[in-house]
């Protein structure tokens, strides 16, 4: 990410009515922020504590109740579980298949580069919507993954509807995050150590293993961060790919919004999300502090 | 250590892993042309009759214009509301600019399933759900953080010199900003704009809660239709979709380079 540089001289204005014209200037961003972002997002964490009816109707009130049922309530607890499951098995999927293309792009210059950077983040800007739908052509029953596995004598697995689509599909649909990040994180890889590493008589894999690995941790750490945080409040892919028959938090919040209308459930697992993101944010820093340290 | 056998090694697994990257992506334009009635890959007949069906849907057509209309007015407005902002933030370095940095851009850091539910009750009690104007509000919660932040980039690179010397010779604050500042920024609006319209365009998370049958847009629409049947209609109105970021991509690129753009 990008940060600005807010170290500019400011000249010499008179600070009075500097203030008035900046608060001028502020004052729509302020707004839209105010009415979309701040308002709606401390009446979620207060929806949470109200009371559902049944049909939809809501009771101001401040009761645990949402809390305690999906803390409780057994459904809960394993959609809770397995959206971490799947969530971190997307997050090592994603880090395997990055790796290698974050590594060669790495040691790849010039225009060979560019173009591969290009290919990299051009699927970022195709809607995942349409990503999802290219998964679901490739992994149908009779498609064209299923026809190679079968034509190697197999008996191809379901890859639709079930865990494993969705897996298959938030991998690749998350992939150039990792790889990004990863880049971003290999600045410290010098190619200068690795073939020092090689002269001194280590083998390939003992030069990843000992040098390379260690040295593109950091990098790694940020790219699953990124990728479990994306991964675990995904929507589109498991609706899609998931065919009603997979149950993560991202699907259940839609659902229990939009279907069942129980708004006070539907935030509290938002808050819920919220809070897996300060955990993982707070492992993060742990694990990098263990690295850098 | 070109021709070791482990580069080698390394080429064919990166060859392979490009591949899973940009399969559903590239798969897409094959299946738009297909002749079959439902989606299947290979096709069995090839024809442009799903290009036909497209234009013939009424439905389709009518959330691709509402689209358009609403990432067209998003940028615009996006620009109007973020030039100010980030020239305040960066020039006028108001007090807590840094905090106001933040917060401004703090809605980038939501998911958007959380962000669009908080938006949905919100917006349910000021009858704002599937409305133009709410779905402009909704969007312009994501443009203006992305909006705010290549624009604070574009203005904090910039050179003093210009507007102190035009300035000094007596140019009243609007005429340098008008004159000389705005021109210098064009880069960062041209990237903004391009961003703005690409991210309001492609929105569906977050839309998909503030739509309804009476109101929806292009995304909204194409995952309903995914959501409940399977044929190659969608894999037209993707290769459209794909052709029209590449059109923007490329306006950008012709303009001023693309790295110029994003990375300065």
């Amino acid at each position: 990410m990008t940060t600005a540089t807010f170290d500019i001289p400011v000249g010499s204005q008179k600070p009075s009515s500097t203030a008035g014209i900046a608060v001028a200037l502020l004052l729509p961003i302020a707004l839209v922020n105010a009415i979309g972002f701040i308002l709606p997002v401390f009446n979620l964490a207060r929806m949470s504590f109200n009371e559902a009816l049944p049909g939809g109707g809501i009771a101001e009130a401040f009761t645990g109740a949402n809390w305690t049922e999906l803390l409780q309530d057994s459904f809960y607890i394993e959609l809770i579980l397995n959206s971490i499951m799947v969530s971190l098995g997307i997050t090592l999927a994603t880090l395997l298949v990055s790796y290698p293309i974050a590594l060669y792009l790495h040691r790849a210059s010039g225009a060979w580069r560019t173009f591969l950077t290009v290919l990299v983040i051009s699927p970022l800007l195709t809607s995942a919507v349409v990503r999802t739908y290219g998964w679901i052509a490739l992994l149908a029953e009779q498609g064209p993954v299923a026809n190679v596995i079968a034509s190697m004598g197999f008996q191809p697995p379901r890859m639709m509807f079930n865990t494993t689509g969705v897996v298959i599909g938030l991998t690749e649909i998350l992939m150039p995050y990792m790889i990004l990040s990863l880049m971003a994180g290999f600045g410290r890889l010098d190619p200068k150590v690795e073939e020092a590493a090689r002269t001194l008589g280590a083998t390939p894999f003992r030069t990843f293993w000992r040098v390379i690995l260690p040295l593109t941790l950091p990098g790694i750490a940020l790219g699953c961060l990124l990728c479990f945080v994306l991964a675990i409040s995904s929507f589109i892919t498991p609706k899609l790919m998931g065919g009603g028959r997979v149950f993560l938090l991202a699907t259940e919040i839609y659902d229990q919004a939009i279907v069942t209308l129980n708004w006070p459930l539907a935030a509290t697992l938002s808050m819920l999300v919220l809070i897996i993101f300060g955990a993982a944010l707070a492992v993060y820093s742990r694990v990098l502090r263990m690295i850098e340290g | 250590m070109e021709d070791n056998p482990t580069s080698w090694f390394m080429r064919i697994a990166v060859t392979i892993l490009f591949l899973f990257l940009l399969a559903p992506v590239l798969l897409v334009f094959p299946i738009s042309f297909s002749g079959d009635q439902i989606l299947a890959f290979p096709p069995s007949s090839w024809s442009f009759r799903w290009y036909e069906a497209l234009l013939g849907n009424n439905v389709m057509m009518s959330a691709f214009l509402t689209s358009l209309g609403l990432a067209s007015v998003v940028t615009v407005l996006s620009l109007i509301i973020a030039i100010p902002a980030s020239y305040a933030i960066v020039r006028l370095k108001v007090t807590g600019s840094e905090f106001l940095f933040n917060l401004f851009t703090a809605p980038l850091l939501l998911p958007t399933i959380v962000l669009g539910l908080a938006i949905l009750i919100i917006f349910a009690s000021m009858g704002l759900l599937a409305t133009f104007t709410g779905l402009v509000i909704g969007h312009l919660v994501i443009t203006l953080p992305y909006a705010l932040r290549v624009l604070s980039v574009s203005l904090g690179n910039l050179n003093l010199a210009c507007e102190e010397a035009a300035s000094s010779l007596g140019a009243k604050p609007l005429a340098v900003f008008g004159k000389v500042t705005l021109p210098m920024m064009a880069p960062g609006i041209v990237a903004t704009t391009a961003l703005c319209f690409l991210v309001s365009f492609d929105e569906v998370v977050i839309t998909l809660f503030l739509t309804g049958p009476r109101m929806t847009t292009l995304p909204v629409e194409l995952f309903h239709h995914v959501e409940s049947q399977a044929d190659p209609l969608v894999a037209s109105v993707s290769v459209l979709l794909i052709l029209m970021t590449l059109a923007v991509v490329m306006i950008v690129d012709r303009t001023m380079g693309l790295t110029k753009a994003f990375v300065k």
